[in-house]
């Protein structure tokens, strides 16, 4: 009898593996993409070695002064002098600390909605919630238990940045699920009342808003009754943003199957209770992705406080770019200001793609 | 016991869920009315107890500035009204152009990302993640006074041929100006476009029913050459160039595209395009691979099986958040206030606003310019998103 | 039934929240005794009028002006607060109230006088706008700038007069607004613009502010007239006449030769019946200001006479270096000029 022995395979073309085969299958597949790889190439050649120079290799670390930016790059001096009033704004350097602080109560109060054994963290997210913002604004702007107060005219950088980001999310939430709830009312009232609104704000710019809430918004109220600037601000920014909540949120809305209604509505929950118990907690974890994306958007869009004389982040970096002392270090300061924004923001944005895979319950139909 | 036949009488009470439907709605509509009633009453207090003019009657007035671009002619003594229509259609402009070159750039690196040549993909990939995670107001300001202001000036700018020159004033280009060719050489192009259409429809008929195929593209592109050409050798040319001439402080004469409108256009397209990128990506991945295999199994190759089996389907899925896009392109067109461009936010809002004082009629203005712009858009795709979605069988 | 509810009850709120809305104008006066300080707007960074030093306090002629309220108001010149306010946002703010005295370098004109419901309660400083050029350009006047791109701070009388300018002379010109003079400044360094227009008195503060002033000339024409000086709410007769005549103090101070330094002195043992009346040695001029007896004093004690608050912010010793010029008082050759205390 005869066995057959198979011959053992041949190994794969030379042209196939390894590094070479990788980049005929990837690199240069055609004549097409042989060019094309040419082209990104040339273009990678054209560009990168320039910004290296600049950036890193050219560039000047250390000094104090202007003066000591001799190399022809880039002069981190200035970021390193001024990074004070790029974090704080004019908030006084020795109160600082509390500013610090606030963000290190945020960062060890939030931990723990992270760890995944964590005993009733609905409860404590909600305790969180609502002792948090009391703690942090009695931190930020003083005046209680002895603190000195610093007026809000002097919270500007990044701090502020982030105040107004955080806050208009936390505002806007709420008033953002409302709205998605009554525009899914059956009562018409209301729902042309909460569709008026949401596509109101969705159809007009942030910077109209914010001009109105700083120019108009002093007129519609009674006389002598006068709000804070920063409190202006954030009023007209959660009511554009609960705008895009709403419509983020009645998207979830819309994907929970009516199935779910109906169990609701036959266990004999009322209106309330059924979204508060059933829909709500289904809808809103499918939408926290959603709401983060609103909320990179939201942190991009506190730039334009600028316009209102504010100074956030940017406005800070245009302002110490303006000083004398550091004329043309205007380049500088926007790289600088664009890192942070993108740091903040590529890191929302992949924790939101996280979120999207971790949370897909397979409801999408 | 015998079956009621009416329903039986209800008295009114708080149980009811239709009394208590309707309680609700009227609380509701009695606060939003007395909310409303409540701001226009203390406008209404505050503007007569400080004397503040109120109404319309600015538009009339002559606006006494001079404004650094516009499209209609314009003196310092046309009225507030033209002023804002400058601003308007300089927001048009601006819209405009970034929506067409946004959505080519967009495309292409969408259609980039999924390309098999790895460096290709990789590129489009870092482009995305760079452009859409920093603010547009910041990428403006940087265009503006990091780019364009550091150009050298008029009199050293960078001259492409005597016929373009980029400086820090722009980019100044020859005029168009008419001659004598130019109305038959539109009308020959209007003809030239209706014997298009007509070969088109002519050569569809013909495919449908013998099956033999026609060069469509390459005949109209002849027709598209070929008459107007004819047009100019009768006619002679439809319009003579006049180049850009260093006089003075600047160039005299030809057209310019200032550094605010070219920093803002660039600027939006190339914010915008990385979000068109990721939508395009998203909706050629949304169709299945099995449409490409059955393509080419029909023997397709590459470039028409994107073009007549991948595009139409992923059109349907990319239509709706492109709109969007549209709408947060024109939105942010509003932020050339950083840099003085002269669009409605900056000129009416701002500079019409602080001359005349009254910032209510203003604002409202404005916003609503900004809602029918909104509003208009998204009619225009809800009419173009159906007609795709009715060529679903 | 229920329409005729509806409609009730919409009324009865309607009228209900519309009767709280026509709330008591309470006079500034009262408003800023309660809050205990005074609500300023300045400028957002104006060398010399309003500005914040190394230590974010602001100062400036403007500033001290609005310190000069607050010392006759209470006797303390450090009860002040300042809002710092661009261009577009400065009338609204007073409007509304949320400063009680627009101290901003703002020009005097008919029209905020009265459509915008304010009114200005003096003049701080005689300017008139001028130009700003480089040097390498060779112009000499503001007639050679036929075709130049013109840099102009949006919002302000100055894109006015500019155009009225160019107009009269047959010129053309090209404007580029910007929000801030820190952005014109720029663009006028970078050269998107041949020339920087604006109030004489900001274009040497905007000077010194280039990284090389020396490259730069201020065009002898002056093309306008541009009073500048403090505004108040309309409709306030009390509020207006005490920073009116804060400003009045300071320089019928300056005339007297009432200083910081010899007020107190004068105010004692002084023998001239006109220092008496000021300083409230003599007569009750004070109280009828509803004001406190030696609210002059406290004036001029605490933040100067009109000509020590100029040289101190504006003159020879400041890196401006202003000429008194039109700004000298009455008997110097200049326009400041005060109404009598009797």
């Amino acid at each position: 009898m005869t066995t057959h022995i198979f011959k053992p395979d041949m190994p794969a073309p030379k042209t196939s593996v390894g590094a070479l085969g990788w980049m005929r299958a990837h690199l240069f597949s055609s004549w097409l993409n042989t060019l094309l790889t040419l082209f990104a190439v040339y273009l990678i050649f054209l560009v990168v070695p320039p910004l290296l120079h600049w950036a890193i290799l050219d560039a000047n670390w250390v000094g104090t002064t202007r003066a000591d930016c001799t190399k022809e790059g880039a002069c981190w001096v200035f970021i390193q002098q001024r990074f004070g009033q790029f974090m704080y704004g004019y908030y006084p350097p020795v109160l600082r600390w509390r500013v610090d602080l606030t963000v290190w109560l945020a960062v060890i109060g939030v931990a723990p909605l992270f760890i995944k054994r964590f005993p009733r963290k609905a409860i404590y997210g909600l305790c969180f919630l609502v002792i948090y913002p009391i703690l942090a604004y009695t931190l930020l702007h003083g005046g209680m238990l002895g603190l000195d107060v610093v007026p809000t005219s002097q919270w500007g950088g990044l701090m502020l940045t982030l105040v107004i980001a955080t806050v208009g999310i936390a505002g806007a939430l709420p008033l953002g699920i409302l709205l998605a709830l009554g525009r899914r009312s059956k009562m018409p009232a209301i729902r042309v009342v909460c569709v008026t609104f949401i596509e109101f704000w969705r159809g007009v710019p942030l910077i109209t808003v914010l001009f109105m809430s700083s120019v108009m918004l002093p007129l519609f109220l009674p006389e002598g009754m006068s709000f804070d600037k920063l409190l202006r601000a954030l009023i007209g920014v959660i009511m554009f943003q609960s705008a895009y909540v709403a419509e983020v949120v009645r998207g979830g809305l819309q994907a929970i199957p009516k199935g779910q209604y109906e169990a609701a509505a036959a266990m004999g929950l009322g209106y309330w209770r059924s979204m508060g118990l059933v829909i709500l907690p289904q809808a809103l974890k499918l939408v926290i992705p959603g709401i983060v994306n609103t909320f990179i958007a939201l942190f991009k869009d506190t730039s334009l406080v600028i316009i209102i004389g504010l100074f956030d982040l940017l406005n800070s970096v245009k302002q110490a770019a303006a000083d004398p002392a550091w004329l043309g270090m205007a380049t500088e300061g926007y790289v600088f200001a664009a890192l942070v924004f993108w740091i903040f923001c590529f890191g929302m944005s992949r924790y939101s793609m996280h979120l999207e895979r971790k949370l897909d319950t397979g409801h999408k139909r | 016991m015998q079956n009621q036949i009416g329903a039986p009488k209800q008295r009114l009470s708080l149980g009811d869920p239709r009394v208590r439907a309707w309680l609700f709605q009227i609380i509701t509509i009695v606060a939003v009315v007395s909310l409303g009633w409540y701001l226009f009453n203390n406008t209404q207090t505050n503007l007569q107890h400080r004397g503040i003019t109120s109404g319309f009657g600015f538009l009339e007035r002559s606006a006494g500035f001079g404004i650094a671009q516009h499209l209609i002619s314009y003196t310092e003594s046309d009225s507030y009204a033209r002023v804002f229509v400058i601003g308007l259609l300089n927001t048009l402009l601006v819209t405009f152009i970034g929506v067409i070159l946004a959505t080519i750039l967009g495309f292409i690196v969408g259609v980039a990302r999924l390309s098999s040549n790895w460096i290709i993909s990789k590129l489009a990939t870092v482009y995305v993640e760079v452009f859409r995670n920093i603010p547009p107001l910041l990428q403006i300001l940087f265009w503006y006074f990091a780019v364009f202001l550091t150009m050298p000036g008029p009199r050293n700018s960078h001259n492409f041929g005597d016929t373009f020159f980029v400086s820090n004033r722009g980019l100044n280009m020859p005029a168009a100006l008419v001659a004598d060719g130019f109305w038959p050489f539109l009308a020959s192009i209007v003809v030239a476009i209706v014997a298009i259409v007509l070969l088109n429809r002519w050569a569809t008929k013909r495919f449908e029913e013998t099956g033999v195929p026609f060069h469509k593209f390459w005949a109209s592109l002849a027709l598209f050459i070929l008459i107007p050409a004819l047009c100019c050798l009768m006619f002679g040319v439809p319009v003579h160039w006049e180049a850009p001439k260093l006089q003075g402080f600047n160039f005299i004469g030809g057209w310019v595209l200032i550094p605010e409108l070219l920093a803002l256009t660039l600027a939006l397209t190339v914010y915008t395009a990385a979000f068109i990128a990721e939508i395009v990506r998203s909706g050629i991945k949304s169709v299945s691979h099995g449409q490409t295999e059955a393509a080419h199994s029909l023997g397709l190759r590459n470039g028409p099986t994107l073009r007549k089996v991948i595009i139409p389907q992923a059109l349907r899925v990319i239509i709706p958040p492109l709109t969007s896009q549209y709408l947060n392109l024109a939105k942010n067109s509003s932020l050339a206030a950083g840099i003085g461009y002269p669009e409605m936010v900056s000129l009416f809002a701002g500079t019409v606003l602080n001359q005349t004082g009254q910032a209510i009629e203003v604002i409202a203005i404005t916003m609503s310019v900004y809602l029918a712009i909104s509003i208009s858009i998204s009619l225009l795709m809800n009419w173009y998103n159906k007609r795709i979605a009715l060529i679903e069988r | 039934m229920k329409m005729l509810k509806t409609t009730l009850a919409v009324v009865t709120a309607a009228a209900v929240l519309g009767v709280s809305g026509f709330a008591q104008a309470g006079a500034t006066l009262d408003a800023v005794t309660k809050k205990g300080f005074v609500q300023c707007g300045v400028s957002d960074g104006l060398p010399g009028f309003s500005v914040p030093d190394s230590t974010g306090k602001i100062v400036g002629i403007d500033a001290d002006v609005c310190r000069a309220v607050a010392a006759a108001v209470f006797g303390d010149a450090t009860k002040v607060k300042f809002s710092q306010l661009n261009a577009k946002e400065r009338f609204t703010a007073l409007q509304s109230g949320e400063v009680d005295v627009l101290s901003r370098n703002t020009t005097w004109t008919s029209s905020r006088d009265s459509g915008m419901g304010l009114v200005f309660a003096g003049v701080t400083y005689y300017d008139g706008i001028g130009f700003l050029v480089n040097n390498k350009l060779g112009v000499k006047s503001a007639k050679e700038l036929d075709g130049a791109t013109i840099c102009i701070q949006a919002g302000t009388t100055t894109e006015l007069n500019v155009s009225d300018y160019f107009r009269g002379n047959g010129l053309k010109y090209t404007p580029i607004t910007f929000d801030t003079s820190d952005e014109s400044a720029k663009s006028l360094e970078s050269g998107r613009c041949d020339v920087l227009t604006s109030d004489k008195s900001q274009l040497y503060a905007q000077r010194s502010k280039l990284a090389s002033p020396n490259d730069y000339v201020v065009l002898p024409e002056t093309i306008s007239k541009e009073p500048l000086g403090p505004v108040v709410r309309k409709g306030d007769e009390e509020w207006f006449t005490i920073v009116k005549w804060t400003l009045f103090a300071m320089l019928n101070a300056e005339e007297m030769g009432v200083t910081s330094k010899n007020v107190e002195e004068q105010a004692k043992s002084t023998k001239n019946p006109d220092v008496a009346r000021l300083l409230g040695t003599d007569g009750e001029y004070g109280k009828d200001l509803k004001l406190r007896k030696d609210w002059a004093v406290q004036i001029v004690k605490q933040v100067g006479n009109y000509g020590e608050i100029f040289e101190k912010n504006l003159g020879k010793s400041t890196p401006l270096a202003i000429d008194r010029g039109q700004n000298a008082l009455w008997n110097n050759g200049g326009l400041q000029y005060a109404p009598p205390v009797r």
